[in-house]
């Protein structure tokens, strides 16, 4: 019996119903896994298809759930796919996974990433790079590359990911799958090996919104190990997004249909567009002025936080230790640069040395000070367009998944691939990308649905209606 | 040229609250090498701070005690540097809001008592602590102190000499004392000093060039190293050279400074908001419900017990330089001692056996009743002083009431003449010389003759009545 493809609806009947067990959903996943594993590479290192104890109850009993490589699961490695990570085994579960092995699910191994979630295209991880499943010579998305591929490719049935840029969304686009990044404070970062503190929040990667809802309903709530976790109760967005979307007001923010969008995805919009029109939503073109300052804002706070964050990473603890041959510097210093200079990759050492710039004395009043100021207008932007509306719809992508090193040598054209994902992490508010059509080459298209501060249902409701009446979650890649 | 020198002083004291600043690790000095550990404060990927409310508000009752503004809205940010005993290699502290800033302390200067300004007072995690190995290159890392809360209370440059920096070291650590909120022991590192000196000449407003100092591990080592620092400057300015921004390091040993790092080689803290913290907010009522818990502090005290006891200002400030011994001396006067006489007894035979044996108060076996009683067996003349001091001694020794040791011992003071001049005869005996001077004219020879009553009694002859005695026997 082939489970491999099937969603967690669908496991959970069969479990239910007795048609099968769990060891035969790791069996179909590790026969899938065997056979495209090669061509894809999802994985940051081989996942466990024995049957790993799982608490017998709960609304995930039995079922595996893969997650990124930079969410703490105790007694497994956890390496952010870093060489300055190598051999961290993590001593305790980030609180994520202990909601996930509460509600009896199985953590089946960890996705492939760019390192430390620095990258648009899975292609920055110390490993190697995933590949999208829909086309193996083109990225899957970033950075939570491998856990949008892997349930793409069916290799999983759900995943977590993380998302600071767009990290979730992004390659949920590029791979056809359902990726939702929740509202600042939703989900404990608590276990997140942090990229930016006050952007990171960990969503979940599904087939379809019926599963992601799910997933979320799991892993939300307030954590009180989490001092920026939201002490708000978690409705069951299973239940809420079957109510009807008639009359439902959405925005269509005019500087996200500019230039540089790709045309195949523009008219994938305006079809979606179309289709819910027909289902009762109405329309209407509305403005977020400060979107051209998104980018900049975001490099200059994410980069600034990361540099602080990865400071950590020094060799003394944990991790990668590396001692020159020979220095003229003091043990510990020569110590420090060199497990630096061979644990972290280009990319990370680039962030690094910006985010280290903007903080500095005589620099930080321009860089990050102004850069606070202006996140604050990006949010009163989202502010005042959801006192009209109730969502805001947008491409997720400027372009469909674009080729293996296409990107690689211009840090600033990856940068831009997150162009319509970055804002939504800088105003705090949740946002999803589902699958809305393909190119006629063949490659998903996904759009975003961005909602007000902890309106995932909203956003779960109209993306289900959607999801109802169109085919794409269904789609398959030839493997 | 004369110079002033202008001092202000940085004080690091760590609070003792049950469990660390940012998790729940216990707050314990002298236990295993990182056995009060976890994932947070050891800086492991993926942990998060949170904040410790109870250390804030040991910071806020330091804060009104020193009359500072405390601010209802502050936040935490990241003071980032690299040091193997801080695990994230950043601190989490307070930049540019600290949760209390512009107070005071009194102290006692030259001209008489006066303010120094208190410029602001933060809340920041203390580091982990290096072992340096001997038998080898290599040092080893206890994170037992990581985490734990640190409370820093700056001056401004606002002190005039090293004693007076040291007046308010010793004001300060006895206000933190009563405020029962650190252990303030140098020794210990639960309280540290650095210490901001420069020279100006005499009567001018502008502020020189100033040197940081640290590695002080007593008070009375901050004020040597400000001697030492002051004579420095001085010695510079004089063959016309100039004071260089540097930090100097205090050695004990050689009692000399010698430079750690240029003004140039300081470090860039990249200081930013800490943003796994989000602001915390107190309300003015939260304040001042705090405000209330204040239990009254030193300088209160002292006025107090001038007022109302009639004490001099001296005994007053002996008797409040501990809390311990101020309580101790209330509930002597509460079982209605006469106060003047308990604070002497207090400053006199019992300091010097606290000193002695280099035990408090309430380490000595010295109950506040027991020690009215001994008072009362010496003024009514029962037993003599100087027996009042040994029966003190075999109290403390054994734990027994003084009027048993007075009877066991048989000090009892002997009055009874009949008794007394059988003694008077064997002293005349022995003394003649004595006896014969006295008769002579010299006043002197009768107090040594009372002496050797007195001694040939075992301390027990009552002084008065021997003297008394002697006079009638020797009148020609």
């Amino acid at each position: 019996m082939n489970l491999s493809s099937q969603t967690i609806t669908e496991l959970k009947e069969g479990l239910k119903k007795g048609s099968f067990r769990t060891a035969d959903i790791l069996a179909s996943l590790k026969t899938r896994y065997e056979s495209v594993e090669e061509k894809v590479r999802s994985f940051a290192r081989a996942p466990f298809f024995q049957e790993r104890e799982f608490r017998p109850s709960g609304c995930l009993e039995g079922i595996p759930i893969v997650i990124k490589d930079n969410i703490c699961s105790e007694g497994d490695l956890t390496e952010c796919c870093s060489k300055v990570l190598s051999g961290f085994v993590s001593p305790y579960n980030a609180t994520v996974v202990e909601h996930l092995r509460e509600a009896g699910a199985l953590i089946m191994g960890k996705a492939n990433m760019d390192e430390f979630a620095f990258g648009s295209s899975c292609e920055t991880s110390c490993f190697y790079p995933t590949r999208n499943p829909w086309d193996t010579s083109r990225v899957p998305g970033g950075s939570s590359g491998g856990s949008a591929a892997c349930v793409a490719a069916d290799e999983a049935v759900a995943s977590l990911g993380s998302d600071t840029g767009g990290s979730i969304r992004q390659p949920a686009a590029l791979c056809g799958v359902v990726g939702m990044k929740p509202t600042y404070g939703r989900v404990s970062r608590y276990g997140l090996i942090a990229f930016a503190s006050s952007l990171d929040q960990i969503g979940p990667l599904t087939k379809d919104v019926r599963d992601n809802a799910l997933l979320l309903s799991v892993i939300a709530g307030f954590d009180k190990r989490d001092s920026t976790s939201a002490p708000l109760p978690v409705p069951d967005y299973g239940k809420e997004m079957e109510a009807d979307i008639r009359g439902m007001k959405i925005g269509i923010p005019r500087e996200y249909f500019v230039e540089g969008l790709d045309p195949e995805v523009r008219s994938c919009l305006a079809e979606a567009r179309a289709r819910l029109e027909s289902l009762g939503v109405t329309f209407g073109e509305v403005n977020l002025p400060h979107t051209p300052y998104a980018v900049s804002v975001y490099y200059i706070v994410a980069t600034a936080e990361a540099s602080s964050n990865l400071a950590r990473f020094d060799g003394v603890q944990y991790g990668l230790r590396a001692t020159p041959a020979s220095s003229l510097e003091p043990p510990l210093i020569a110590m420090y640069k060199e497990t630096r200079d061979k644990g972290f990759g280009a990319e990370a050492k680039r962030r690094m040395i910006l985010g280290t710039y903007v903080l500095s004395s005589g620099y930080y009043d321009a860089y990050y000070l102004r850069a606070s100021k202006a996140r604050r207008l990006i949010k009163e932007d989202f502010d005042s367009v959801f006192k009209e509306y109730d969502l805001i719809l947008t491409p997720t992508s400027p372009t469909p998944a674009f080729k293996l090193g296409e990107k690689t040598e211009d840090p600033l054209s990856m940068y831009l691939s997150d162009i319509y994902t970055i804002s939504a992490n800088l105003a705090g508010v949740p946002a999803l990308s589902l699958p809305c059509g393909f190119t006629k080459a063949g490659l998903p298209v996904g759009m975003q649905v961005i909602g007000p501060s902890f309106g995932e249902s909203d956003i779960y409701r109209l993306a289900y209606q959607y999801e109802q009446k169109t085919p794409w979650h269904k789609m398959k890649p030839q493997l | 040229m004369t110079y002033e020198p202008v001092i202000g002083l940085e004080v690091h004291v760590q609070l003792k609250t049950a469990t660390k600043a940012f998790c729940g690790c216990a707050n314990l000095f002298g236990s295993k090498e990182n056995s009060h550990t976890c994932p947070v404060c050891l800086g492991l990927p993926g942990a998060l701070p949170v904040f410790n409310e109870k250390a804030l508000k040991s910071g806020v009752k330091v804060a009104l005690a020193l009359n500072c503004a405390v601010r209802t809205f502050t936040k935490f940010d990241r003071k980032n540097y690299y040091y193997p005993d801080l695990p994230k290699n950043f601190q989490i502290s307070q930049y540019d809001v600290p949760f209390a800033q512009t107070g005071s302390l009194e102290i006692q200067a030259r001209e008489g008592r006066r303010l120094v300004k208190i410029k602001r007072v933060h809340l920041e995690e203390d580091a982990g602590k290096l072992i340096h190995a001997e038998d080898g290159p290599y040092s080893l890392v206890d994170y037992n102190r990581a985490g734990t809360p640190l409370l820093e209370i700056v001056t401004e440059p606002d002190l005039f000499s090293p004693q007076e920096a040291y007046d308010y070291l010793t004001d300060l650590k006895l206000i933190l004392q009563y405020l029962d909120v650190s252990d303030c022991d140098m020794e210990k590192g639960t309280l540290r000093c650095d210490a901001n000196v420069s020279l100006r000449p005499a009567a001018s407003q502008t502020l020189g060039t100033k040197t940081e100092l640290k590695n002080m591990n007593s008070f009375k080592a901050v004020k040597m190293a400000l001697d030492y620092e002051i004579r420095r400057q001085a010695d510079v300015l004089a063959e016309g050279g100039r004071i260089l921004q540097e930090t100097l390091l205090w050695d004990e040993k050689k009692q000399a400074t010698h430079s750690m790092r240029s003004k140039e080689e300081a470090h860039d803290y990249r200081y930013f908001p800490e943003p796994d913290l989000p602001p915390f907010v107190m309300t003015t009522s939260e304040i001042e419900e705090i405000r209330k818990e204040l239990p009254e502090l030193p300088e209160e005290k002292r006025r107090r017990f001038t007022r109302d006891f009639g004490l001099s200002r001296k005994d007053s400030e002996t008797l409040t330089a501990s809390v311990r011994l101020a309580d101790f001396f209330e509930a002597c006067v509460n079982l209605s001692a006469e106060p003047k006489k308990t604070a002497n007894w207090l400053i006199g035979p019992v300091s010097f056996q606290m000193n002695s044996r280099n035990q408090d108060i309430t380490q000595l076996r010295l109950s506040p009743s027991a020690l009215m009683e001994l008072i009362d067996l010496a003024e009514t003349g029962k037993i003599s002083q100087l027996a009042a001091k040994d029966v003190l001694q075999e109290m403390l020794e054994t734990g027994e009431k003084p009027s048993r040791i007075v009877e066991e011992k048989n000090l009892g003071q002997v009055s009874d003449s009949s008794v007394l001049k059988t003694v008077i005869e064997q002293v005349l005996a022995a003394h003649q010389k004595s006896v014969a001077d006295y008769q002579s004219g010299k006043e002197n020879a009768l107090m040594f003759l009372v002496g050797q009553v007195m001694r040939a009694s075992g301390g027990k002859a009552n002084p008065k009545t021997a003297r008394q005695l002697l006079i009638e026997r020797l009148k020609p």
